[in-house]
Parts: structure tokens; sequence; C-alpha cells
């Protein structure tokens, strides 16, 4: 579930607010956004995908809250680790992040091997 | 209150949602698109890896193809409507590319068929803009508005984030609001709890195939991430931490079910080749995260494995189409994607993967066309009186003080139960309806939400519905065939070789093509 909106990196660009497939978050008017239903998030990480300033984390527990320790997920590099690998925004032309899907249909050949 | 005119009203904002607005707004009609959530980010194409059934136009290759997909869909398929798919597919993913960047694989050619999901529906919303498509995100659709004849006239809902209701009037309505997964937690499944189906129904609209509503899909235990493809390399491991002994690949999971009906079920991705784990994040982006903010590494480590309920998102129950428009039965109202009945593409197993997300491109494309030719055809019809027919969490007969998250979590715990829902009998059936009819008349006689509210009213309406529709289709087919496995007869039985078809809310009736029953009283 969403645990953190670091504040300090939140640009209050409200990216997230509109993101969030199940209604998250609400705006602020002259603030950062507030996790205001937490209960409601579906761990999907699409807000860490749309939030170009890194400024979410969202915890592996899909059914519980599981408070975090901010300085901890800083020092995690999990902030921003699903945008770069997605190679969206300033990530877009660095050729190590570019979009493997296609090697799809390569891992499952490679499996059948242990068929 | 925002009142809104429109040729054509899409419901829905997955893939299915968007091609059926492109669709329609190719024909030259005005669309709106109304989602509960975002496009871009609704739904489970979008946490995905869709992959699409994609065959170059070669006689040979394609007639391969679905000779291959009718050899496995239990006599239910339809080859005819394979090689529409094929062919839509074919000639349609490639006009996305000046919003999509399809990948050039290791020997310089471009791949088509395989896109990665939130860049997928970021271009389709994007595609869909273009065009002048209206797109109102976090915009619920409640109910279907009805003329006198019976057509559908548009849909009412509420805008969550602006806190207002929205009513439009249009000259056709495509639902492809998706499959319903219960709430299992399955990855990106939580805004699909079936309101299409239930908004379909209220309107008269059949189903068909609720019966195949038993698929599921290998996760962490503590996480939403059913994402496959790794699970390929996967070991498994029983409660003693020492390997089980399983099906190499059809029957795995029911046998993994049956594992964990007795403990827990562990797993270690060990097999997987060291570039493979290396090449994972830019495959899938999302697959690692949950695994290392857990301290867990899942090439070493044995990590607690669960199944997750794909409902009708991988089973293939839903609305049933009449013609190749993919109109239901209702004038006026069309279903695409999952939203819609899937037997005829994919038969009686799922369609999981490259044959949905074919068959979710095609139909939306085919109803937004086909709801575009009829607006231009009979118009809005906005100077006609139209009636809202929502019911069940709008307009109770008495409305009593009810909790629709705890009604939604008894329905989810008998509609995704592995022991009631993968190993089906009679008697573990008629348990779980005893237990789901009681829950629909208090929903029915009493749920009620107002303003944001009835948005999860809704959604437990649609739930309980959803699960009685499948458990009553699956006690009605006394027979095991696809996904659909009945403990008590386990056999394919021939007479059963045809589509059941169910109609009603409150009184669910159920016909075969040739066998026509009442609930458990086959004839």
């Amino acid at each position: 579930m969403i645990e953190l909106l670091l504040e300090d990196r939140c640009t209050q660009c409200n990216a997230c607010v509109a993101a969030c497939p199940t209604n998250v978050f609400d705006a602020v008017p002259g603030g950062v956004p507030t996790i205001a239903r937490q209960s409601d998030c579906q761990t999907c990480y699409m807000c860490e995908l749309y939030c170009p300033a890194d400024a979410l984390f969202v915890g592996s527990d899909c059914d519980h809250p599981e408070p975090v320790d901010p300085a901890a997920v800083i020092a995690s590099g999990q902030l921003g680790r699903i945008r770069r690998d997605s190679g969206w925004g300033e990530w877009a032309d660095d050729p190590r992040y570019q979009n493997q899907m296609w090697y799809m249909g390569e891992v499952f050949k490679r499996a059948r091997v242990f068929e | 209150m925002l009142s809104l005119e429109t040729d054509v009203l899409v419901i829905g904002g997955g893939m299915a949602a968007a091609w059926a607005a492109i669709g329609a707004a190719r024909e030259g009609a005005s669309v709106t698109l109304v989602d509960k959530g975002y496009v871009g980010t609704s739904g489970v194409t979008a946490t995905a890896g869709p992959g699409h059934w994609f065959v170059p136009p070669d006689a040979e290759k394609r007639a391969a193809a679905i000779a291959q997909r009718e050899a496995i869909a239990f006599g239910l398929g339809e080859t005819d409507w394979m090689a529409r798919i094929i062919d839509q597919t074919y000639t349609t993913l490639p006009t996305l590319a000046p919003f999509y960047k399809f990948c050039v694989n290791d020997a310089g050619q471009t791949v088509y068929g395989a896109v990665r999901g939130p860049e997928y529906m970021r271009a389709l919303r994007q595609m869909t803009e273009s065009l002048g498509v209206r797109i109102l995100d976090h915009s619920p659709a409640l109910e279907l508005l009805r003329h006198a004849d019976g057509a559908v006239a548009g849909a009412q809902g509420y805008r969550r984030q602006a806190g207002e209701a929205w009513t439009i009037r249009a000259g056709g309505v495509v639902l492809a609001t998706g499959g319903c997964a219960f709430y299992s937690r399955l990855l990106g499944s939580q805004t699909n709890t079936g309101d299409g189906y239930l908004m379909a129904s209220e309107a008269g609209a059949e189903l068909s195939g609720m019966e195949f509503s038993s698929h599921y899909t290998i996760a962490p235990a503590f996480s939403t991430m059913a994402r496959g493809m790794s699970y390929a390399y996967a070991t498994y491991y029983g409660a003693d931490k020492k390997p089980l002994d399983l099906p190499k690949q059809t029957g795995r999971n029911r046998a993994l079910a049956r594992a964990m009906l007795e403990g827990p079920v562990y797993c270690d991705l060990g097999l997987m080749p060291q570039d493979i784990r290396e090449r994972l994040p830019t495959i899938s982006p999302n697959v690692l995260p949950p695994f290392e903010r857990r301290g867990i590494n899942p090439f070493t480590d044995k990590f607690p494995v669960t199944l997750l309920a794909e409902g009708t998102i991988r089973g293939m129950g839903g609305i049933k189409i009449i013609d190749q428009d993919c109109q239901t039965d209702v004038p006026g109202l069309y279903a695409a994607g999952d939203a819609a009945s899937r037997e005829r593409v994919t038969g009686a197993i799922s369609g999981g993967g490259s044959v949905n997300s074919a068959w979710a491109l095609s139909s939306g494309t085919w109803a937004g066309r086909a709801a575009a030719r009829r607006a231009r055809a009979q118009g809005i019809g906005s100077d006609r009186a139209a009636e809202a027919i929502g019911r069940a969490g709008l307009r109770p007969r008495r409305a009593a003080p009810l909790d629709a998250m705890e009604i939604i979590k008894v329905a989810r715990n008998e509609a995704i139960h592995y022991d009631r829902n993968y190993f089906r009998t009679e008697q573990k059936l008629n348990r779980s309806l005893s237990l789901l009819d009681g829950l629909w008349q208090t929903v029915n006689a009493s749920l009620q939400g107002e303003g944001v509210h009835a948005v999860r009213a809704r959604e437990a309406a649609a739930i309980v519905a959803t699960a009685r529709w499948s458990f009553t289709a699956a006690l009605n087919r006394r027979e095991s065939r696809g996904m659909h496995a009945r403990i008590d007869f386990p056999e394919q039985n021939a007479a059963y070789e045809h589509r059941q078809t169910l109609s009603g809310i409150d009184n669910i009736r159920s016909s075969f093509e040739q066998i026509v029953a009442e609930r458990g009283l086959v004839a």
C-alpha cells in the first residue's frame, strides 16, 4: 500500500491525484496532496510511475499498512526505481532503460527446457 | 450536475474502452469516455504486459494459429471469430505507432504483439485525445438510462473528484467496464467489480459463460504482483520447505491450490538464468520492487505464494453479444473487452495474455464503430424521455444502514475461495449460493449509497450479483469443461457442448442452446 509522500520532494503537480485509479489522494490548494484513503490503495505502483519527483513510496504488503522510516526508504534506492526502469521522463533516451517487453516471448521459450 | 450529449458514450477506461472510443471517433462520431479511475492507469492492462495475438496475413500461419486455439477451446470456440480478431489486431495495433514506441528485437525487427501496459495505456490515452474524444476520469457510471421502447439512452454517474453527478445522453453506449475479480487483490483489478454486468442486466441484457470464472494466477503471498512470466522458472515447496511434486503445465495451479488448502506453499525463482534476471527490470519494471522492499531475494530465498482469483478477467464469462458488431440484446448497448463474453474466441479456457488482448482491441473497435453508425442513423434521441434504471445500491425498497465494504468482503470470501470455486461440487455451490442469495436480498432491499458513496454501494451490488451468476452457471453445468471443474462431474459431457446464457438478477434463469434449466434442475 501507499506509505509515504515525501513533502520536501513533492512539487505539488498533483499528477498522483489524477493518475491514481482508486482515488487515494486528495489535492490540497497551495500544499502537497494528502494520502486521504490509504485503505483504497490497490498496490499497483502507478502513482510512483507518474510522480516526476520520485516523492512516493508504495510498500509491498497489499492488505495492511506498514509504516516506514522515510530516511530508510530514501537510503534504499527504491524511490523512482520503477519510473527509471520504465524509461520515463529523464530516462527516456537512456540506452540502459529501453523497453525490453518484446523479450517476454523469449523468456517463456527458454523456460521450456524445465518442462 | 454535469449534463452532456454525445453520439457515443464509452463506459470504462482500459484498453477495450480506449479502442472503442478510437473506433467511434474514426467513424466521425462525437465521443465521450467516462471511467471510474484514470485512463492510463485503470484496469488490468495498465499494470501488465499485454501480449496480443499477432499473426501475419499468411494463410498457413493463420490457419495453424487458429487450429491450435480451436483444439483447446473445448468445443465452445468459433474459428471465424478467431480469424476476425487476428485480422483486426494485425491491422489496427500498428496504427498506435505515433504514440507508442514499439520494441525492436535483437535482430532489429519491430515487434508489435508484445507491448508494455503503462506505456500502451498512456499511448492509447494520447491517441484517444488526439481524435477529440472527451475523457472524464474519476467519473464512474452508476446506471444506464433507457427509452420507453427499451433502447439504451445514455447513463448517469458521479464525478468523485469534482463532487457532482453527471448525466450523459447518447445514441449508442459501449460497456467496456472490464471483468470482475471480486476485490481479490489481483494486480490492477480493484476497479473491475462487474459494474457493467449489473448495468447491462438491469437493461435486460443476457450474460454468457459465467461458469468460466475460476482462473487463478500465482503471486507472492503478501502482494498483488500477479505477473506470471518469472514463474516459468519457479520451484515450489511445501510447509516443510521440500519441493512439491507438481504437474508441469496443465493442472499446476490447481495442484498448487490443493497444496495451499493443506498449508503454506513457498517458491523461489532460482532456475531463472542470470542474463534474464538482469534484464527483468526493463521487461517488467514492477516485478522485483515488491520483493526488494521486503528484503527478499526471489532467486535464492523461499517466499510464500498465493493464487489470486481472476474471476471473469482471465475467466471469460460476460455480457452476451449477439452479432459481429458486439451488440448486446438491448438496442443501442454494446459490450467490449472483458465486459463481454469471450467464449467465441477462447472457448472454455482462459484467453489470458494474447487472445484476450486481441479480443479487447477488436471488440472495442467493432463496438465503437457500430455505436457511431447507430448514433448517425438514429440520432442521440435526447428529445425523447429516458428513465434511470439502476436498482440495487441506488433505489432500495427501504434503506437501512449497511457497510458496503463488509458486504464486499463476505461475497469475496465465497467467490474466490479455492475449495468452493476451484473444486466445485453441487453441495458446495448450493451452500455458497444460499449465503449469496441472502446477501443479495439484503443488498437489494436495503443498500443505498448517496453521492460518492453510491460508487461503493454499486460495486458491492455488482460483486454479489456476479458471484451469484457465476455460481449459478457453475451449478447448472453438470460436467467439467476447460477451467470449469466439477469434482462431482469430472468428465466432459457432449450434451453440454453449448454456451450457457443467464438472464435476470433477482431470479436468475439459465438456458443452454438445447438444454433449458432452472437453477439446479437440469432437464
